[in-house]
């Protein structure tokens, strides 16, 4: 007899998955706090974090004990439910997102044929664009319910920046899926395996945009109004501390890691190894490489990000308006035009 | 006015042109500056492990020096203490009896001699005041405390080890005599 019609290997196999990316990411957020600290110290002719085992690497261990640690402390002002949902919401918003990145190809196991991707859903892009929208809540609830002005005006300035730079983020998408003719992840990917160039090379001035506005999202310098510390003290996670503040910061830089993986799925081949065919080695070890290089791809990513944070100094708050509407909308919409105008030459 | 320097340079009104309106340029030029600071030497001392070299004329915390044989040489004058500015020293003398000459180089000796290191300000003129050689400034400071008590520093402090009996911890207190 079974229990049910349902195919229980598949069901376990999507839960080990599922384990297996939300651990990865929690762990290499972890890291990346840490590689922040060290590339920050680099750029600054400092050694960096480096008292915590060897090279400093128990750092992130630390830091994390100590937040957990930490007392906790709800003001006595604030939405107590609101205040918890907060963080909770920002870091399922974005530890979310993950559900669609295809990791890698397929591996056989144990003679099942696993597609190393949580879910392949054909509107992939869309479902992510979703999620991250829905961080944003997490953002403006946790500053609202703080009862705090310096958290609310935080608030407030995240979700415009947000909501401003997602319009760019979107239309430099719309470019791109013009030219794949597909929302599916996995697809674009494949396309980029199958074909000669990286997206890149078709959409040079979309990737710009995106990935100006994947750093306002992520809430990065030069874009980090959210969090400008001389003006907003600490922004919308003042009033927050121990794990709860920790979340705060856990989804940033997950949001980080996810903004990078797609970034290298859509422009940068995803899995795609340059120069190194696929088919001379075995399956499995073809898509353990692949694995490996969306990884570096991503550290790539996130070096850039670390690497203009320590570069350019934060944007005044009209700036940063100015350029996302008076910029990066009309470019994203003259590189749209751009795009379905070659589209129809090529018909 | 005649320019002090010839580095000054007029400012340049021109608005800016379309390639220096975008920004890019520039960003990516700074952004090989940060880089390029990371083959840069760390001129960072990680501390406790590496210690940056004191000058030779360095003026650390007093030792009260001892002769050859062992004996102390001060004789509880108090010039020091005149000398000092900041009325950091204070001392009490004591006469030398019968079988204490194996201590006391003199036949008067310091019985109390504190210095109140709050209040010293290292400046070396209880050094220069000593007619017997019997203070000098080291080349180590004074370590932190938790009470102001423990910055009175007294004589077991002060005091340099016996040649004699304790040669090894001697030669490392005298260190490099300037």
């Amino acid at each position: 007899m079974t229990i049910l019609a349902l195919d229980w290997g598949f069901i376990i196999e999507k839960l080990i998955m599922i384990a297996i990316v939300v651990f990865a990411s929690l762990g290499i957020a972890l890291y990346t706090t840490f590689g922040e600290r060290k590339v920050a110290a680099i750029l600054q002719d400092r050694p960096g974090p480096s008292r915590a085992g060897p090279f400093g690497l128990l750092q992130p261990l630390a830091d994390g004990l100590k937040l957990i640690m930490k007392e906790e402390i709800i003001p006595n002002a604030a939405n107590k439910w609101l205040f918890i949902l907060g963080p909770g919401l920002a870091m399922t918003a974005s530890l979310m997102s993950c559900a669609v990145i295809p990791w890698g190809s397929a591996v056989d196991v144990f003679g099942r044929h696993v597609e190393l991707q949580i879910a392949d859903v054909n509107i992939g892009i869309l479902y992510v664009f979703a999620v991250v929208s829905m961080g944003v809540y997490g953002i403006m609830i946790g500053g609202w319910a703080s009862n705090n002005k310096f958290s609310l005006m935080s608030a407030l300035r995240a979700a415009s920046q947000a909501i401003s730079y997602e319009l760019a983020m979107g239309l430099a998408l719309i470019a791109l899926l013009m030219t794949t003719g597909t929302l599916s992840l996995k697809t674009i990917v494949e396309q980029q395996v199958q074909g000669h160039w990286w997206n890149i090379v078709y959409q040079p001035l979309g990737f710009l945009i995106f990935f100006i506005t994947a750093m306002a999202e992520c809430n990065r310098t030069p874009f980090d109004l959210p969090e400008a510390e001389n003006e907003l003290n600490f922004g919308y996670h003042q009033e927050y501390s121990s794990m709860k503040l920790g979340f705060y910061l856990f989804a940033e830089y997950i949001n980080m890691i996810m903004s990078s993986a797609i970034m290298a799925c859509m422009y940068f081949g995803g899995y795609d190894l340059p120069f190194f065919n696929e088919a001379s080695v075995a399956p499995n070890i073809a898509a353990l490489i692949g694995v490996g290089t969306l990884l570096i791809k991503i550290v790539l990513f996130i070096f850039l990000f670390m690497w203009i944070r320590w570069t350019i100094p934060r944007f005044r708050y009209d700036q940063l308006m100015g350029l996302g509407w008076k910029t990066l909308i009309p470019l994203a919409l003259f590189n749209m035009l751009l795009t379905g105008a070659v589209i129809l030459a090529k018909l | 006015m005649q320019a002090l320097t010839n580095k000054s340079q007029a400012v340049n009104r021109k608005p800016m042109t379309l390639l220096e309106r975008l920004y890019l340029i520039n960003i990516i030029k700074g952004m090989l500056i940060t880089f390029s600071h990371m083959f840069k030497k760390q001129p960072t001392i990680r501390y406790p492990e590496e210690k940056r070299e004191f000058s030779p004329v360095f003026r650390g915390l007093h030792v009260l020096n001892r002769d050859e044989e062992g004996r102390e040489r001060c004789t509880a004058c108090g010039l020091c203490a005149v000398a000092c500015p900041a009325e950091a020293i204070t001392m009490e003398a004591a006469e030398r009896v019968e079988g204490e000459e194996q201590l006391y180089r003199e036949e008067k000796y310091a019985a109390k001699y504190e210095i109140n290191m709050l209040r010293c300000i290292f400046c070396g003129l209880c050094e220069d005041a000593c007619p017997k050689d019997a203070i000098y400034l080291s080349e180590t400071f004074a370590p932190a405390n938790y009470t102001r008590k423990g910055f009175i520093y007294g004589k077991p402090d002060l005091l340099i080890p016996n040649p004699l009996t304790e040669a090894t911890a001697f030669a490392e207190a005298k260190g490099v005599e300037a």
